[in-house]
Protein backbone atom coordinates (compact mmCIF):
# COMPACT_ATOMS: atom_id res chain seq x y z
CA UNK A 1 0.00 0.00 0.00
CA UNK A 2 1.25 3.56 -0.88
CA UNK A 3 -0.49 6.64 1.51
CA UNK A 4 0.70 9.61 0.32
CA UNK A 5 -0.34 12.44 3.20
CA UNK A 6 -0.33 16.46 2.81
CA UNK A 7 2.33 16.00 -0.14
CA UNK A 8 3.19 19.58 -1.02
CA UNK A 9 5.90 20.52 -3.90
CA UNK A 10 6.88 23.95 -5.14
CA UNK A 11 9.16 24.69 -7.91
CA UNK A 12 10.57 28.65 -7.81
CA UNK A 13 7.98 29.67 -5.54
CA UNK A 14 5.15 28.44 -7.49
CA UNK A 15 3.11 25.74 -6.23
CA UNK A 16 2.29 22.44 -8.15
CA UNK A 17 0.89 20.23 -5.45
CA UNK A 18 -1.15 21.28 -2.66
CA UNK A 19 -1.69 18.95 0.35
CA UNK A 20 -2.43 16.15 -1.23
CA UNK A 21 -3.37 13.04 0.25
CA UNK A 22 -4.37 9.61 -1.21
CA UNK A 23 -3.87 5.49 -0.45
CA UNK A 24 -3.17 3.58 -3.23
CA UNK A 25 -4.29 -0.03 -2.25
CA UNK A 26 -2.36 -4.14 -3.85
CA UNK A 27 -3.89 -5.51 -6.27
CA UNK A 28 -5.68 -2.30 -7.63
CA UNK A 29 -4.77 0.10 -10.67
CA UNK A 30 -5.61 3.57 -9.28
CA UNK A 31 -5.63 6.46 -11.89
CA UNK A 32 -4.24 10.18 -11.16
CA UNK A 33 -6.57 11.96 -13.93
CA UNK A 34 -6.12 15.98 -14.85
CA UNK A 35 -5.74 18.27 -17.18
CA UNK A 36 -1.94 18.52 -18.42
CA UNK A 37 -0.49 20.66 -15.93
CA UNK A 38 -2.17 20.22 -12.98
CA UNK A 39 0.55 18.15 -11.33
CA UNK A 40 0.21 14.94 -12.41
CA UNK A 41 3.73 13.81 -13.75
CA UNK A 42 4.99 15.90 -10.63
CA UNK A 43 3.09 13.85 -7.89
CA UNK A 44 4.35 10.83 -10.15
CA UNK A 45 8.07 12.26 -9.72
CA UNK A 46 7.53 12.67 -5.75
CA UNK A 47 6.93 8.87 -5.63
CA UNK A 48 9.58 7.65 -7.46
CA UNK A 49 11.86 9.69 -5.31
CA UNK A 50 13.22 11.69 -8.57
CA UNK A 51 11.66 15.22 -7.49
CA UNK A 52 12.55 15.74 -3.71
CA UNK A 53 8.69 16.76 -1.96
CA UNK A 54 8.64 20.40 0.73
CA UNK A 55 6.30 18.79 2.86
CA UNK A 56 4.23 15.53 3.69
CA UNK A 57 4.63 11.94 4.12
CA UNK A 58 4.94 9.14 1.58
CA UNK A 59 5.11 5.89 3.14
CA UNK A 60 5.67 2.40 0.93
CA UNK A 61 4.36 0.01 2.75
CA UNK A 62 4.22 1.63 6.31
CA UNK A 63 7.54 2.81 5.37
CA UNK A 64 8.38 6.79 5.13
CA UNK A 65 10.58 7.22 2.21
CA UNK A 66 12.34 10.03 3.59
CA UNK A 67 13.40 8.39 6.76
CA UNK A 68 15.12 5.38 5.31
CA UNK A 69 19.00 4.66 4.74
CA UNK A 70 20.69 5.10 1.14
CA UNK A 71 20.50 0.86 1.33
CA UNK A 72 17.20 0.88 2.31
CA UNK A 73 16.00 3.41 -0.22
CA UNK A 74 18.09 0.81 -3.19
CA UNK A 75 15.98 -2.22 -1.75
CA UNK A 76 12.72 -0.40 -1.94
CA UNK A 77 13.74 0.93 -5.50
CA UNK A 78 14.32 -2.58 -6.32
CA UNK A 79 10.36 -3.40 -5.86
CA UNK A 80 9.59 -0.60 -7.93
CA UNK A 81 8.60 -0.73 -11.72
CA UNK A 82 8.02 2.01 -14.12
CA UNK A 83 6.46 2.66 -17.31
CA UNK A 84 7.46 6.02 -18.63
CA UNK A 85 5.56 8.07 -20.89
CA UNK A 86 7.75 7.67 -24.04
CA UNK A 87 9.00 3.90 -22.74
CA UNK A 88 12.25 5.48 -22.08
CA UNK A 89 14.44 2.10 -23.58
CA UNK A 90 17.75 2.31 -24.07
CA UNK A 91 18.38 3.65 -27.62
CA UNK A 92 21.89 1.88 -27.11
CA UNK A 93 20.67 -1.51 -25.98
CA UNK A 94 17.99 -4.45 -27.76
CA UNK A 95 14.86 -5.64 -26.21
CA UNK A 96 16.77 -8.50 -24.05
CA UNK A 97 19.46 -6.09 -22.63
CA UNK A 98 16.66 -3.37 -21.68
CA UNK A 99 14.56 -5.92 -19.96
CA UNK A 100 17.91 -7.67 -18.56
CA UNK A 101 19.24 -4.61 -17.05
CA UNK A 102 17.17 -4.47 -13.75
CA UNK A 103 18.06 -7.92 -12.56
CA UNK A 104 21.82 -7.00 -13.51
CA UNK A 105 21.63 -4.50 -11.10
CA UNK A 106 19.56 -5.70 -8.18
CA UNK A 107 21.01 -9.52 -8.44
CA UNK A 108 23.37 -11.97 -8.90
CA UNK A 109 21.91 -14.10 -10.95
CA UNK A 110 23.41 -16.52 -13.96
CA UNK A 111 23.04 -15.04 -17.26
CA UNK A 112 21.32 -17.97 -18.15
CA UNK A 113 18.95 -17.49 -15.01
CA UNK A 114 18.54 -14.17 -15.93
CA UNK A 115 18.04 -14.67 -19.47
CA UNK A 116 15.57 -17.25 -18.54
CA UNK A 117 13.60 -14.43 -16.79
CA UNK A 118 13.75 -12.20 -19.47
CA UNK A 119 11.74 -14.74 -21.67
CA UNK A 120 9.45 -15.25 -18.84
CA UNK A 121 8.35 -11.62 -19.07
CA UNK A 122 8.52 -11.13 -22.50
CA UNK A 123 6.21 -13.86 -23.08
CA UNK A 124 3.98 -12.11 -21.04
CA UNK A 125 3.73 -9.14 -22.33
CA UNK A 126 3.36 -11.10 -25.83
CA UNK A 127 6.57 -10.71 -27.06
CA UNK A 128 8.25 -13.97 -27.90
CA UNK A 129 11.56 -14.02 -30.15
CA UNK A 130 12.10 -10.33 -30.20
CA UNK A 131 14.85 -10.46 -27.56
CA UNK A 132 17.17 -9.30 -30.61
CA UNK A 133 15.50 -6.14 -32.17
CA UNK A 134 16.49 -2.70 -31.69
CA UNK A 135 13.68 -0.31 -29.42
CA UNK A 136 14.10 1.94 -33.31
CA UNK A 137 13.23 -1.30 -34.84
CA UNK A 138 10.35 -1.82 -32.53
CA UNK A 139 6.67 0.27 -32.90
CA UNK A 140 5.02 2.31 -30.34
CA UNK A 141 3.06 -0.51 -28.82
CA UNK A 142 5.95 -2.92 -28.83
CA UNK A 143 7.59 -0.35 -27.41
CA UNK A 144 5.35 0.19 -24.21
CA UNK A 145 4.97 -3.41 -23.79
CA UNK A 146 8.71 -3.90 -23.81
CA UNK A 147 8.75 -0.81 -21.02
CA UNK A 148 6.01 -3.18 -19.42
CA UNK A 149 8.19 -6.10 -19.67
CA UNK A 150 10.99 -4.08 -17.67
CA UNK A 151 9.08 -2.70 -15.21
CA UNK A 152 7.56 -6.30 -14.12
CA UNK A 153 10.49 -8.29 -14.60
CA UNK A 154 12.23 -7.77 -11.03
CA UNK A 155 8.61 -8.85 -9.35
CA UNK A 156 7.77 -5.27 -8.40
CA UNK A 157 4.99 -4.63 -5.83
CA UNK A 158 4.74 -0.58 -6.82
CA UNK A 159 4.24 -0.31 -10.57
CA UNK A 160 4.03 3.60 -11.37
CA UNK A 161 2.74 4.54 -15.33
CA UNK A 162 3.17 7.46 -16.80
CA UNK A 163 0.25 8.24 -19.19
CA UNK A 164 1.10 4.50 -21.08
CA UNK A 165 -1.17 4.72 -23.72
CA UNK A 166 -0.18 8.35 -25.25
CA UNK A 167 0.85 8.11 -28.66
CA UNK A 168 -1.14 4.66 -29.60
CA UNK A 169 -3.89 4.24 -31.72
CA UNK A 170 -7.18 2.98 -29.52
CA UNK A 171 -6.98 -0.48 -30.15
CA UNK A 172 -3.46 -1.07 -29.11
CA UNK A 173 -4.15 1.44 -26.00
CA UNK A 174 -6.67 -1.27 -25.05
CA UNK A 175 -4.38 -3.92 -25.10
CA UNK A 176 -1.74 -2.24 -22.81
CA UNK A 177 -4.55 -1.01 -20.30
CA UNK A 178 -5.62 -4.78 -19.97
CA UNK A 179 -2.16 -5.92 -19.81
CA UNK A 180 -1.75 -3.49 -16.85
CA UNK A 181 -4.99 -4.95 -15.08
CA UNK A 182 -3.95 -8.11 -15.54
CA UNK A 183 -0.17 -7.55 -14.20
CA UNK A 184 -2.03 -6.14 -11.26
CA UNK A 185 -4.65 -8.52 -10.42
CA UNK A 186 -1.78 -11.79 -10.75
CA UNK A 187 0.95 -10.12 -9.16
CA UNK A 188 -0.93 -8.07 -6.65
CA UNK A 189 0.92 -4.67 -6.65
CA UNK A 190 0.10 -1.39 -6.47
CA UNK A 191 -0.62 0.19 -9.95
CA UNK A 192 -0.86 3.79 -10.05
CA UNK A 193 -1.47 5.22 -13.76
CA UNK A 194 -1.52 8.86 -14.93
CA UNK A 195 -3.69 9.27 -17.64
CA UNK A 196 -5.26 11.47 -20.00
CA UNK A 197 -7.17 8.31 -21.81
CA UNK A 198 -11.01 8.44 -21.00
CA UNK A 199 -11.12 4.43 -22.27
CA UNK A 200 -8.63 3.55 -19.48
CA UNK A 201 -10.46 5.55 -16.22
CA UNK A 202 -13.63 3.61 -17.80
CA UNK A 203 -12.28 0.06 -18.29
CA UNK A 204 -9.37 -0.04 -15.86
CA UNK A 205 -9.91 3.12 -13.37
CA UNK A 206 -10.66 0.94 -9.97
CA UNK A 207 -9.94 4.25 -8.15
CA UNK A 208 -9.57 7.13 -9.92
CA UNK A 209 -8.11 10.86 -8.49
CA UNK A 210 -8.69 13.85 -10.19
CA UNK A 211 -6.12 16.91 -9.94
CA UNK A 212 -6.94 20.21 -10.68
CA UNK A 213 -4.23 22.85 -10.32
CA UNK A 214 -2.77 20.77 -7.78
CA UNK A 215 -5.14 20.10 -5.44
CA UNK A 216 -6.84 16.82 -5.43
CA UNK A 217 -10.36 18.24 -6.53
CA UNK A 218 -12.59 14.29 -6.66
CA UNK A 219 -11.65 10.77 -5.55
CA UNK A 220 -13.76 8.02 -6.77
CA UNK A 221 -14.15 5.07 -9.25
CA UNK A 222 -15.16 3.81 -12.97
CA UNK A 223 -18.40 4.07 -11.34
CA UNK A 224 -19.03 6.67 -8.99
CA UNK A 225 -17.26 9.01 -11.81
CA UNK A 226 -20.56 8.47 -13.75
CA UNK A 227 -22.96 9.93 -10.66
CA UNK A 228 -20.37 12.95 -9.28
CA UNK A 229 -21.94 16.20 -9.52
CA UNK A 230 -18.27 17.40 -9.42
CA UNK A 231 -18.37 20.40 -12.39
CA UNK A 232 -14.40 19.74 -12.49
CA UNK A 233 -14.93 16.42 -13.14
CA UNK A 234 -17.48 16.28 -15.39
CA UNK A 235 -15.80 19.32 -17.93
CA UNK A 236 -13.06 17.79 -18.16
CA UNK A 237 -14.06 13.73 -18.19
CA UNK A 238 -17.04 14.58 -20.71
CA UNK A 239 -15.63 16.79 -22.85
CA UNK A 240 -16.85 15.41 -25.78
CA UNK A 241 -20.20 14.71 -27.00
CA UNK A 242 -20.12 11.02 -27.19
CA UNK A 243 -18.94 10.88 -23.47
CA UNK A 244 -21.75 13.14 -22.59
CA UNK A 245 -24.20 10.61 -24.11
CA UNK A 246 -22.68 7.78 -22.30
CA UNK A 247 -23.42 9.20 -19.07
CA UNK A 248 -26.92 10.12 -19.95
CA UNK A 249 -27.76 6.61 -20.77
CA UNK A 250 -25.59 4.90 -18.00
CA UNK A 251 -27.91 7.61 -15.38
CA UNK A 252 -30.72 6.51 -17.09
CA UNK A 253 -30.23 3.32 -17.45
CA UNK A 254 -29.28 2.89 -13.59
CA UNK B 1 25.77 34.02 -11.02
CA UNK B 2 24.90 31.32 -13.41
CA UNK B 3 28.36 31.27 -14.04
CA UNK B 4 29.13 30.16 -10.49
CA UNK B 5 26.40 27.92 -9.84
CA UNK B 6 27.71 25.45 -13.13
CA UNK B 7 31.17 25.47 -12.00
CA UNK B 8 29.98 24.26 -8.86
CA UNK B 9 27.63 21.65 -10.13
CA UNK B 10 30.38 20.66 -12.64
CA UNK B 11 32.45 19.56 -9.51
CA UNK B 12 29.22 18.27 -7.46
CA UNK B 13 28.87 15.88 -10.79
CA UNK B 14 32.89 15.29 -10.75
CA UNK B 15 32.47 14.01 -7.20
CA UNK B 16 28.99 12.55 -7.44
CA UNK B 17 30.93 10.21 -10.43
CA UNK B 18 32.75 8.50 -7.62
CA UNK B 19 29.27 7.76 -5.62
CA UNK B 20 27.78 4.58 -5.46
CA UNK B 21 29.34 2.44 -8.39
CA UNK B 22 27.79 0.67 -10.78
CA UNK B 23 28.12 -2.68 -10.69
CA UNK B 24 31.37 -4.08 -12.52
CA UNK B 25 29.87 -6.51 -15.02
CA UNK B 26 27.70 -3.48 -16.34
CA UNK B 27 30.17 -1.10 -15.94
CA UNK B 28 32.98 -3.37 -18.05
CA UNK B 29 30.31 -3.43 -20.76
CA UNK B 30 29.88 0.01 -20.87
CA UNK B 31 34.20 1.21 -21.09
CA UNK B 32 34.52 -0.98 -23.96
CA UNK B 33 31.29 0.62 -26.01
CA UNK B 34 32.56 3.80 -24.95
CA UNK B 35 36.14 3.40 -25.72
CA UNK B 36 35.10 2.32 -29.01
CA UNK B 37 32.92 5.33 -29.55
CA UNK B 38 35.07 7.77 -28.27
CA UNK B 39 38.75 6.41 -28.80
CA UNK B 40 39.13 3.44 -31.66
CA UNK B 41 36.11 5.82 -33.74
CA UNK B 42 38.01 8.46 -33.66
CA UNK B 43 41.13 7.00 -34.91
CA UNK B 44 40.66 7.58 -38.54
CA UNK B 45 39.87 11.12 -38.67
CA UNK B 46 42.87 11.70 -36.19
CA UNK B 47 44.97 9.85 -38.59
CA UNK B 48 43.20 11.71 -41.79
CA UNK B 49 43.67 15.30 -40.12
CA UNK B 50 47.33 14.44 -38.66
CA UNK B 51 49.07 13.31 -41.99
CA UNK B 52 47.66 16.10 -44.12
CA UNK B 53 48.61 18.72 -41.44
CA UNK B 54 51.79 17.87 -40.80
CA UNK B 55 52.84 17.70 -44.96
CA UNK B 56 51.06 21.89 -44.61
CA UNK B 57 53.82 22.59 -41.69
CA UNK B 58 56.41 20.94 -43.23
CA UNK B 59 55.79 22.97 -46.54
CA UNK B 60 55.45 26.08 -45.12
CA UNK B 61 58.33 25.77 -42.82
CA UNK B 62 60.37 24.83 -46.05
CA UNK B 63 58.73 28.06 -48.28
CA UNK B 64 59.91 30.87 -44.85
CA UNK B 65 63.64 28.72 -44.94
CA UNK B 66 64.45 29.64 -48.80
CA UNK B 67 67.86 31.68 -47.67
CA UNK B 68 71.43 29.62 -48.03
CA UNK B 69 72.14 30.30 -44.43
CA UNK B 70 69.34 27.92 -43.14
CA UNK B 71 70.83 24.06 -42.97
CA UNK B 72 67.66 22.09 -44.23
CA UNK B 73 67.46 19.88 -41.41
CA UNK B 74 65.87 22.33 -39.31
CA UNK B 75 62.49 21.52 -41.20
CA UNK B 76 62.46 18.29 -39.72
CA UNK B 77 63.30 19.85 -36.49
CA UNK B 78 60.69 22.75 -36.80
CA UNK B 79 57.90 20.26 -38.14
CA UNK B 80 58.96 18.00 -34.89
CA UNK B 81 58.32 20.82 -32.42
CA UNK B 82 55.43 22.11 -33.82
CA UNK B 83 53.57 18.42 -33.81
CA UNK B 84 55.15 17.57 -30.40
CA UNK B 85 54.38 20.95 -28.50
CA UNK B 86 51.32 22.27 -30.26
CA UNK B 87 49.40 20.56 -33.02
CA UNK B 88 49.03 16.58 -31.66
CA UNK B 89 48.20 17.83 -28.16
CA UNK B 90 46.11 20.72 -28.38
CA UNK B 91 44.62 21.31 -32.07
CA UNK B 92 43.92 17.53 -31.96
CA UNK B 93 42.28 18.05 -28.68
CA UNK B 94 39.90 21.00 -30.48
CA UNK B 95 39.22 18.57 -33.02
CA UNK B 96 38.23 16.31 -30.34
CA UNK B 97 36.09 18.69 -28.52
CA UNK B 98 33.75 19.20 -32.19
CA UNK B 99 33.80 15.38 -32.88
CA UNK B 100 33.66 13.13 -29.75
CA UNK B 101 32.68 16.36 -27.27
CA UNK B 102 29.70 16.97 -29.26
CA UNK B 103 28.67 13.29 -29.61
CA UNK B 104 28.98 13.11 -26.10
CA UNK B 105 26.41 16.09 -25.28
CA UNK B 106 24.09 14.67 -27.99
CA UNK B 107 24.01 11.41 -26.54
CA UNK B 108 23.32 12.04 -23.03
CA UNK B 109 21.53 14.83 -23.83
CA UNK B 110 18.98 12.84 -26.32
CA UNK B 111 19.11 10.17 -23.02
CA UNK B 112 17.68 13.22 -20.62
CA UNK B 113 15.28 14.83 -23.00
CA UNK B 114 13.23 10.75 -23.64
CA UNK B 115 13.73 10.32 -19.62
CA UNK B 116 16.28 7.82 -20.24
CA UNK B 117 18.27 9.10 -17.14
CA UNK B 118 15.31 8.73 -14.80
CA UNK B 119 14.86 5.28 -15.89
CA UNK B 120 18.32 4.91 -14.72
CA UNK B 121 17.58 6.63 -11.07
CA UNK B 122 14.62 5.04 -10.32
CA UNK B 123 16.30 1.54 -11.28
CA UNK B 124 18.88 2.41 -8.27
CA UNK B 125 21.24 3.31 -10.74
CA UNK B 126 23.78 6.49 -10.00
CA UNK B 127 23.53 7.83 -13.57
CA UNK B 128 26.52 9.86 -13.20
CA UNK B 129 28.42 7.28 -11.94
CA UNK B 130 26.87 5.25 -15.38
CA UNK B 131 27.32 7.63 -17.53
CA UNK B 132 29.99 9.45 -17.29
CA UNK B 133 32.36 7.32 -15.63
CA UNK B 134 33.32 4.75 -18.63
CA UNK B 135 34.00 7.71 -20.86
CA UNK B 136 36.52 9.17 -18.50
CA UNK B 137 38.19 5.78 -18.63
CA UNK B 138 38.06 5.49 -22.02
CA UNK B 139 39.54 8.74 -22.23
CA UNK B 140 42.65 7.57 -20.94
CA UNK B 141 43.41 5.89 -23.80
CA UNK B 142 43.53 9.34 -25.07
CA UNK B 143 47.48 9.93 -25.32
CA UNK B 144 47.37 6.62 -27.45
CA UNK B 145 45.42 8.76 -29.98
CA UNK B 146 47.70 11.82 -29.71
CA UNK B 147 50.62 9.13 -29.87
CA UNK B 148 49.25 8.31 -34.05
CA UNK B 149 48.78 11.93 -34.42
CA UNK B 150 52.63 12.42 -33.43
CA UNK B 151 53.62 9.84 -35.84
CA UNK B 152 51.37 10.76 -39.11
CA UNK B 153 51.91 14.30 -38.14
CA UNK B 154 55.78 13.74 -38.90
CA UNK B 155 55.21 11.07 -41.06
CA UNK B 156 53.20 13.55 -43.78
CA UNK B 157 55.19 16.15 -42.89
CA UNK B 158 58.34 13.61 -44.41
CA UNK B 159 56.60 12.77 -47.42
CA UNK B 160 55.62 16.69 -48.30
CA UNK B 161 59.38 17.07 -47.72
CA UNK B 162 60.18 14.60 -49.99
CA UNK B 163 57.64 14.74 -53.12
CA UNK B 164 58.18 18.88 -52.61
CA UNK B 165 61.69 18.64 -53.23
CA UNK B 166 61.92 21.09 -50.53
CA UNK B 167 64.73 18.51 -48.44
CA UNK B 168 66.02 15.01 -48.58
CA UNK B 169 65.00 12.24 -46.20
CA UNK B 170 68.10 11.83 -44.49
CA UNK B 171 68.06 15.83 -43.86
CA UNK B 172 64.64 15.48 -42.26
CA UNK B 173 65.30 12.38 -39.98
CA UNK B 174 68.57 14.72 -38.80
CA UNK B 175 66.05 17.62 -38.20
CA UNK B 176 63.80 15.21 -36.33
CA UNK B 177 66.48 14.12 -33.86
CA UNK B 178 68.27 16.71 -33.91
CA UNK B 179 68.20 18.75 -29.94
CA UNK B 180 65.20 16.34 -28.80
CA UNK B 181 64.24 16.98 -25.30
CA UNK B 182 62.92 13.77 -23.75
CA UNK B 183 60.40 15.84 -21.18
CA UNK B 184 58.81 17.93 -24.02
CA UNK B 185 57.17 14.58 -24.41
CA UNK B 186 56.43 14.15 -20.91
CA UNK B 187 54.68 18.01 -21.40
CA UNK B 188 52.78 16.92 -24.36
CA UNK B 189 51.25 14.08 -22.74
CA UNK B 190 50.90 15.56 -19.59
CA UNK B 191 48.58 18.09 -21.68
CA UNK B 192 46.65 15.52 -23.41
CA UNK B 193 45.58 13.44 -19.84
CA UNK B 194 44.45 16.70 -18.77
CA UNK B 195 42.36 18.04 -22.31
CA UNK B 196 41.39 13.99 -22.31
CA UNK B 197 39.63 14.69 -18.73
CA UNK B 198 38.17 17.79 -20.30
CA UNK B 199 36.84 16.24 -23.27
CA UNK B 200 35.30 13.68 -20.87
CA UNK B 201 33.54 15.43 -18.54
CA UNK B 202 32.52 19.00 -19.56
CA UNK B 203 30.61 17.70 -22.81
CA UNK B 204 28.74 14.95 -20.60
CA UNK B 205 28.23 18.25 -17.72
CA UNK B 206 26.08 19.86 -21.34
CA UNK B 207 24.38 17.14 -22.28
CA UNK B 208 23.43 15.73 -18.24
CA UNK B 209 21.94 19.07 -16.80
CA UNK B 210 20.39 20.62 -20.39
CA UNK B 211 16.47 20.91 -20.05
CA UNK B 212 14.48 21.33 -23.18
CA UNK B 213 13.17 19.04 -25.73
CA UNK B 214 15.25 18.26 -29.46
CA UNK B 215 16.46 21.57 -30.06
CA UNK B 216 17.87 22.59 -27.02
CA UNK B 217 20.27 19.11 -27.54
CA UNK B 218 21.76 20.63 -30.77
CA UNK B 219 22.46 23.86 -28.71
CA UNK B 220 23.43 21.74 -25.81
CA UNK B 221 26.49 20.07 -28.18
CA UNK B 222 27.09 23.89 -29.30
CA UNK B 223 27.33 25.36 -26.36
CA UNK B 224 29.55 22.08 -24.87
CA UNK B 225 32.05 22.14 -28.06
CA UNK B 226 32.76 26.15 -26.94
CA UNK B 227 33.70 25.43 -23.44
CA UNK B 228 35.22 22.64 -24.00
CA UNK B 229 37.60 24.72 -26.53
CA UNK B 230 37.86 27.34 -23.72
CA UNK B 231 38.42 25.32 -20.82
CA UNK B 232 41.19 23.84 -23.27
CA UNK B 233 43.01 27.01 -24.51
CA UNK B 234 42.71 28.32 -20.90
CA UNK B 235 44.29 24.97 -19.42
CA UNK B 236 47.14 24.82 -22.81
CA UNK B 237 48.11 28.18 -21.55
CA UNK B 238 48.67 27.36 -17.85
CA UNK B 239 50.19 23.95 -18.02
CA UNK B 240 52.78 25.64 -20.80
CA UNK B 241 53.37 28.18 -18.37
CA UNK B 242 53.61 25.62 -15.25
CA UNK B 243 55.77 23.20 -16.99
CA UNK B 244 58.06 24.94 -19.78
CA UNK B 245 57.57 28.48 -18.44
Amino acid sequence: MIEIKNLQKSFDGIKVLSAISATFERGKTSLVIGESGSGKTVLLKCLLGLHNYDLGEIKFDGINYKNISDKEKMGLKSKIGTVFQGSALFDSMNIEENVMLPLKMFNNYSNDEMLDRVNQVLKRVNLENTNKKMPSEASGGMQKRVAIARAIVNNPKFLFCDEPNSGLDPNTAIIIDNLIKEITDEYKIVTIINSHDMNSVMEIGEKIIFLKEGNKEWEGSKHTIFKTDNESVTNFVYSSNLYKKVREMYIKNS
Amino acid sequence: MIFFHNIGLYFTMLKKMFDKPTKWSVMRQLIIKDTEDTVVNSLGIISFVSFFIGGVITIQMALNMTGSLYPKYLIGFATREIIILEFAPTIISIIMAGKVGSFITSSIGSMRVTEQIDALEVMGVNSINYLVFPKVIAMLLYPFLISVAMFLGMLGGMAACIYGGYSTVDNFITGIQTEFIPFHMTYAFIKTFVFGLIIATVPSFHGYYMKGGALEVGKASTTSFIWTCVCIIILNYILTQILLG
